[in-house]
């Protein structure tokens, strides 16, 4: 089990990779919710800053239709212009390969290259750029994350096939949200449906950004070998035991992971000498958990509040919930209640505890 | 009400620019915008503008027209203030004013900007404003954990809600400690103490993590008002108001569940002797804040009489249809006096109808519990 101090394999591991990052290039991405919200002009300007202080700096694509605001800032660049083929643009790779600059602007991740090309999309032009040891800053729209497509389908009613894998976005170096209120971006009064829509995609946007600065927070706090819970996401554990009523509890537990976009956890601590009855409840809540996209966890030890504590910390659980304790009289007097244990040992874990019948 | 107030709304509309750290660029992109405005023919004015020495910031207040400020003097120094008053009779249609959550020099016409801001706006004028979010209040704990400062100037967050429009203004990290090694943001030995402090890597990325979360939040929350009539949950939430200083964090977490489920919410206070005046003096005050810090969240307050304090608070809860209770986590058993820890167990007895949500102080190890300033 990891106890957050990284073995001699892990730090090995970890300076093999920092040695290759520092010879790869960096990725920056600006990421928007909407054309015209100003992802470009933010690049570009970025772009003009770092040649101010001294870097190579190229544009090695600019989308069609720019504004004249976009056409001012590219006459401060030098640009590498993209190869037109089949009048789709592509990125000239070789050029840029040729040319290696410190950094190169890509406006537009997201497009399919043509029939032919060396790399089916855009984004794995970049990935051969970064491997080469170039800076890339580039700019995407979050409409054409493929992950999101039918999320995003859901709200916008379109699709599109030009997409960029989330995954790579989550590889970026650095990803910085370009922001404006849904009004400003559609440069007019919208209707109600379209500011509706266009928030959405705002929320999804920063939700996004969140996300992989938090995978940047845990590579950071892994990497320096600090183990503490920052609770900047919400972890919900459910505790899941035979007889407990887990639908109800772990309902809610979805509802305010999602809510809070955290994570659920479902944990059962294994008890020896089920009845079968209790084997079947137990099967049911464990298929409940899956359902509902929990994951699902089964721990081992002699005492369950030990092991439901242990692992809560391990994976930086910010919340257990659990059903009222069905047992009274003689057993609490003699081992403790479970639940007020489990209370007392939760320093710095809430603990919300559910009515035993649901109250709905 | 004159004429040219007809032209606009007989309320002004509040945006606010959000970020996570000084030197994000929020005053920037204000005046920026503020400039574009200007040109469109908006009576636009600064009211209040902090330079902080920031060259490109400050060439980007040219041409706009700022209204003077007010000198105050206090404990025999001079201070400076945003002239309110004068703001009010020159009535632009846009007024800027950074720094939402500063707190007056004592002795001004209110304690806070945000209440000059809400006058403005009482009045009509539209005003566009900048913050970080961890001024706000329901953000507080998280700030202090992730941070280790307890930040003292504070926003409620019923007045971010006045907020028709927010914008989170991004920055990496990265480029914030560079601007910050640059000279950029402060002088030279504020830039050193900063990095030495807040502007370390990890507070900064875990910060930053919060804001966009909280913008998220704020967004959606616009979203689903403006959606067709949200459905109103029909959670009902009690917090159990007590002397104890983790009280205060405890109002913030109940207040925080409450905004996102959209549930009504009580502070209720329990008082064992018949006549709350007769507690001693130091538990007596110390409830008092805590029932102020709940009225300033605009979170309802009731003080009940019964020396069965678990009894009546459950009762209580019952009556009115409460769903979950928040109780503050009894700390650990050796510190905790055993009638608290008792109370606690007496309530999760009690309440077996109920969700009963015993809520942890989530600080990094030394980090002293403190109550609210108000």
């Amino acid at each position: 089990m990891p106890d957050g101090r990284p073995t001699p394999e892990q730090l090995l591991k970890q300076i093999e990779r920092e040695e290759q990052k520092s010879r790869r290039g960096r990725l920056k991405v600006f990421l928007g919710y909407a054309s015209g919200v100003g992802k470009s002009a933010t690049m570009f300007e970025e772009g003009i800053r770092r040649r101010a202080r001294g870097e190579d700096v190229v544009v090695g694509a600019v989308q069609a239709r720019s504004s004249d605001e976009i056409q001012q800032l590219l006459l401060k660049h030098e640009i590498v212009p993209a190869r037109n083929v089949d009048g789709r643009d592509v990125i000239d790779l070789q050029a840029i390969l040729a040319r290696h600059p410190q950094v190169v602007l890509i406006d537009g991740l997201a497009y399919e290259n043509p029939p032919g090309s060396a790399h089916a999309y855009r984004w794995q032009d970049v990935s051969a750029l970064i491997d080469a040891g170039i800076s890339v800053i580039t700019s995407v729209n979050l409409q054409y994350v493929g992950e999101l497509q039918d999320e995003i389908a859901g709200i916008t009613g379109k699709r599109t096939l030009d997409t960029v894998p989330k995954s790579f976005l989550e590889q970026a170096d650095e990803i910085v949200i370009t922001d404006v209120p849904a009004e400003e971006s559609l440069g007019r009064m919208g209707s109600a449906d379209e500011e509706r829509s266009l928030s959405r995609l705002r929320e999804m946007t920063m939700l996004l950004a969140a996300e992989v600065v938090e995978r940047q927070l845990q590579t950071y706090l892994h990497a320096h070998g600090i183990e503490e819970i920052w609770g900047t996401q919400e972890r919900i554990l459910v505790c899941i035991t035979p007889r407990s009523n887990a639908r109800q509890v772990l309902e809610s537990g979805k509802r305010n992971a999602d809510r809070f976009h955290g994570e659920l956890f479902a944990v059962y601590v294994r008890q020896p000498r089920l009845s079968s009855e209790d084997q079947t409840a137990l099967e049911k809540n464990l298929t409940i958990a899956r359902e509902i996209g929990a994951q699902v966890e089964m721990l081992e030890g002699p005492d369950s509040v030990e092991g439901l504590i242990r692992f809560a910390r391990e994976r930086g659980v910010t919340q257990i919930f659990i059903g009222h304790s069905k047992r009274r009289g003689w057993w609490n007097q003699l081992r403790g209640n479970p639940v007020e244990r489990l209370i007392d040992a939760a320093e710095g874990i809430d603990v919300r505890v559910f009515p035993q019948e649901p109250s709905w | 009400m004159t004429e040219s107030r007809d032209s606009h709304h007989s309320h002004g509309r509040l945006k606010v620019y959000l970020s996570y750290a000084a030197g994000a660029g929020k005053t920037y992109r204000m005046l920026e915008e503020a400039q574009y405005l200007r040109e469109q023919g908006v009576d636009v004015v600064i009211g209040y503008f902090e330079p902080h020495k920031r060259a490109d910031t400050i060439a980007k207040t040219e041409g706009l027209e700022t209204v003077p400020r007010r000198k105050v003097e206090y404990r025999g120094t001079a201070f400076e203030e945003m002239d309110t008053e004068a703001i009010l009779l020159r009535s632009p249609a846009v007024c800027l004013v950074d720094e939402f959550a500063h707190t007056n020099i004592p002795g001004s016409a209110r304690s806070k900007r945000w209440e000059d801001v809400l006058a403005l706006l009482e009045a009509g004028i539209d005003v566009w404003t900048t913050m970080n979010l961890q001024h706000l209040e329901s953000l507080n704990d998280q700030v202090l954990q992730i941070s280790g400062i307890r930040v003292r100037e504070t926003v409620p967050d019923w007045v971010i809600k006045q907020a028709s429009e927010v914008v989170m203004v991004d920055v990496t990290p990265d480029a914030l400690i560079n601007r910050l090694k640059r000279g950029a943001v402060y002088e030279p030995d504020k830039a050193e103490q900063a990095l030495a402090n807040f502007f370390k890597e990890q507070t900064l990325v875990a910060l930053r993590e919060l804001a966009l979360r909280q913008a998220a939040h704020e967004v959606e929350a616009r979203h689903t008002e403006i959606g067709p009539a949200a459905a109103r949950s029909t959670d009902r939430i009690l917090i159990h108001v007590t002397s104890d200083p983790a009280t205060a964090m405890l109002i913030r977490r109940g207040h925080r569940v409450a905004d996102y489920l959209q549930a009504e919410c009580f502070a209720v206070y329990v008082c064992p002797v018949s006549d709350f005046a007769n507690l001693p003096s130091g538990e007596r005050e110390a409830v008092e804040r805590h029932l102020n810090f709940a009225r300033n969240l605009r979170i309802e307050t009731r003080i009940l009489n019964d020396e069965n304090v678990a009894e009546r608070l459950v009762e209580f809860a019952r009556q009115q249809h409460v769903t979950q209770i928040f109780l503050a986590h009894p700390q650990s058993p050796v510190r905790t006096p055993r009638p608290r820890r008792e109370l606690v167990s007496r309530i999760l007895q009690l309440a077996r109808d109920m969700q009963v949500i015993v809520v942890a102080e989530r600080r990094s190890p030394g980090v002293p519990i403190t109550a609210p300033d108000s």
